[in-house]
């Protein structure tokens, strides 16, 4: 029951937050979040001068450009991101912590040297095209088809929550194969260049208005054989490797920006004058920012938890489980928080009266998705309760 | 970092754990409930079993172990619902004379929180010594030299009360370095009790909610149970790890700010043990309500357990204040 870092990993921190310390300031602010050119343009940079000092991908094998990081160099890494205000990795995130590692483990010779070299030096963005109108929860239950022809296979289908689509040049896409099969077993997982005929991508006006996020029109799409990740009909299984990749840092970057995101609130609350005292002054707002950063610094020591166990075992603990649920509906009570402090100041989506509504407004809705999104909180408790407390199935 | 339980303190909390679960039965808290909550030769048993002495110098006689060891004996004992001042006796090992072997019964108030009185002193009538905590420092008093008069009905059946209007200062024995100290310590191991509150209470209702059935089904199965039960064990992990961070803080103090450690803990644990008792009483149902079924026990004694060394609503002040010194 140990936190102190070892010397390697503290070694690991003060090189990496020196070359921060320079490299941040140089790097210049980033673009409006709705202009994708140059998000692309701002997160790809990044990532490429992550690249060039050795930072890219740390978590990756060496052999493929990244540093073998173990866990605990993982979480430094987040902690030295977050302290310097650094950029994390944006538009890069299928390719980088999804897309990558399962053509690491799973990928030919050919795609791996096609695409690898490429994502770590931010020369590609990749998308996910998982989910379907009809397949959210019960993902195994997608339609999308892929019909052999040749050595092709022409894809026909509607996916939706692509993220990323409207700057990707690939999209990790999963099909199905063999309509006839179980529903597992009748997937397949293709590599889709977004560039060619008979795509279409509409972007998807969610709740928070434009954003990341996609619907892809699939018709008569000819994809490669060869572009097949894995057997065909194994679409399922290679999906979940990217699993064996997560050693309890799944979310240690989210939780650590919930805690620049709870710190700001704060301030803001101390800004605030209603009633000619300060928003900080009531006592009962107060007492739930307090509350709010112990389930933080908890689910903080939770994740070092986890990273411990994974570092010596390889898979994190179990209780990693709960991590998800308990992060995301936290972050919903931060957005409420952060409404709270802003008054009537949170009714306006622009910043007025000298208050940052932008930036919490920008929060506090996108917050709400995350309740839903990579598996509904519904779906992680009936998780915890079936496998980790073995109750009974409902039916 | 290796922020886990070691194979050696997994073979201490097991040796807890069984001793509790054969000696601490059920039955036995049913018993002291209508005997005043006390129990001198489980007392003794505990002081044999190293609870007391586990953190004292090895070259006092103690065991010469850290928070962390002790936060999963601690736990183990709020599992199972010890009774008696064991936090206090704890604290007091290297500062009272015979409370490390279990010969003195020490028990405490503490007056540096937010709101010391009403001043009630639990299990008054098996102390040797009361021990006052305060901002500047710590005194000893004879406890039946306090003018008190007993609480005829507790709120806990197993934690005995007596109500005093004033009490004398006592001899000073530490000054407000050792305060300071026996608080945050003090705050960690009552966590650790809670945190143990949390797991029992999960621990039974999900052995009930897989027998007990009803249209022709366990209970267990029915989605609306499970997902109680799932943020149950949510809120048990995340005290764990609460809890374990605030021990490992305090032995390592350059891992972090301990203050914030020690709230975080209490605050995070009082809340899983309180959410969980109660959930553990709905689970039960009708039966939950009975002064039978033991779940009753849980929930009472985490009130008894959030009130010491600093509540939740404390600790929330002490960490928000963090919070708004962050840089």
């Amino acid at each position: 029951m140990d936190l102190r870092y070892s010397e390697a990993d503290e070694k690991f921190r003060g090189e990496f937050r020196s070359w921060l310390n320079d490299a941040v300031p140089a790097y210049g602010d980033p673009p409006p979040p709705h202009d994708w050119p140059a998000r692309r343009a701002y997160d790809t940079g990044w990532q490429r001068t992550l690249y060039q000092a050795g930072y890219a991908c740390i978590d990756w094998p060496k052999q493929y450009g990244g540093r073998d990081a173990s866990p605990t160099e993982q979480l430094v890494y987040f902690e030295e991101i977050a302290r310097a205000r650094a950029p994390y990795v944006g538009i890069n995130f299928v390719g980088i912590k999804h897309g990558g590692p399962t053509l690491i483990a799973e990928g030919t010779p050919e795609q791996k040297a096609r695409h690898i070299p490429r994502i770590l030096k931010g020369e590609e963005v990749w998308c996910q095209g998982f989910s379907e109108p009809g397949a959210g929860s019960d993902l195994a239950s997608l339609q999308t088809r892929a019909v052999r022809d040749g050595d092709h296979y022409v894809v026909n289908g509607h996916k939706i929550w692509t993220t990323y689509a409207q700057v990707a040049d690939y999209c990790e896409l999963l099909v199905r194969t063999d309509p006839a099969a179980p529903k597992h077993k009748g997937i397949s997982w293709l590599i889709l260049p977004m560039n060619l005929p008979g795509i279409e991508i509409g972007p998807l006006r969610t709740l928070v208005g434009e954003g990341e996020f996609n619907e892809l029109f699939l018709e008569d799409v000819r994809v490669p054989v060869e572009d097949r990740v894995g057997a065909e009909n194994d679409g399922w299984r290679v999906t979940n490797v990217t699993l064996r990749f997560e050693r309890g840092t799944a979310f240690a970057a989210a939780i650590y920006s919930q805690q620049e995101f709870l710190a700001d609130i704060a301030r803001a609350a101390r800004q605030v004058t209603r009633d000619d005292a300060r928003a900080w002054d009531d006592t009962a707002l107060r007492k739930e920012i307090g509350h709010a950063q112990a389930e933080l610094d908890a689910l903080w020591a939770m994740v070092k938890m986890g990273v411990s166990e994974s570092s010596k075992t390889g898979v994190p603990g179990i209780a990693g489980v709960a991590v998800k649920l308990l992060y995301s509906e936290l972050d919903q009570r931060l957005g409420d928080l952060a409404m709270r402090v802003l008054g009537r100041a949170g009714l306006s989506r622009d910043d007025v009266g000298g208050l940052p509504s932008k930036r919490f407004l920008a929060t506090a809705l996108k917050s709400i998705s995350l309740t839903i999104a990579a598996g509904t909180s519904q779906i992680q408790r009936n998780i915890i309760a079936e496998r980790i407390l073995g109750l009974p199935k409902e039916r | 970092m290796d922020f886990r339980v070691t194979e050696t303190q997994q073979e201490l909390r097991n040796a807890v754990h069984s001793f509790c679960r054969t000696r601490v039965t059920v039955s036995l808290l049913h018993e002291l409930a209508t005997k005043g909550g006390f129990d001198r030769s489980l007392w003794q048993e505990l002081a044999e079993l190293g609870v007391f002495s586990l953190r004292r110098p090895e070259a006092r006689g103690g065991s010469g172990l850290g928070m962390a060891e002790a936060v999963l004996v601690f736990e183990e004992l709020g599992r199972c619902l010890a009774p008696g001042p064991l936090v206090w006796s704890h604290l007091a090992a290297d500062l009272v004379g015979g409370a490390a072997s279990g010969a003195v019964v020490v028990g405490g108030l503490d007056l540096a929180g937010a709101a010391p009185a009403p001043y009630l002193v639990e299990h008054r009538d098996a102390l040797g010594v009361l021990l006052i905590l305060k901002p500047d420092g710590v005194a000893r008093l004879d406890p039946k030299r306090a003018p008190v008069r007993p609480v005829a009905t507790p709120l806990d059946p197993l934690t005995p009360l007596h109500y005093a209007e004033q009490l004398p200062d006592g001899d000073r024995i530490a000054g407000a370095d050792a305060a300071r100290r026996l608080r945050l310590e003090g705050a960690t191991l009552v966590a650790a009790q809670l945190l143990g509150v949390a797991e029992a209470t999960l621990e039974v209702a999900v052995s009930y909610a897989k027998i007990r059935e009803q249209f022709g089904r366990p209970i267990g199965s029915f989605q609306a149970l499970k997902h109680m039960m799932a943020d149950m064990f949510a809120r048990q992990e995340l005290a764990r790890a609460a809890v374990y961070a605030a021990a490992a803080t305090l032995d390592h103090p350059e891992v972090g700010d301990v203050e914030r450690a020690v709230a975080t803990a209490k605050l995070v644990a009082a809340e899983a043990a309180m959410k969980n008792s109660r959930a553990c009483i709905q689970l039960h149902g009708g039966m939950g309500y009975t002064w039978e079924v033991p779940a009753h026990y849980y929930f009472k004694r985490t009130w008894v357990l959030e009130s010491l060394f600093g509540t939740a609503d404390e600790q929330a002040a002490i960490l928000a204040e963090k919070t708004a010194a962050a840089p």
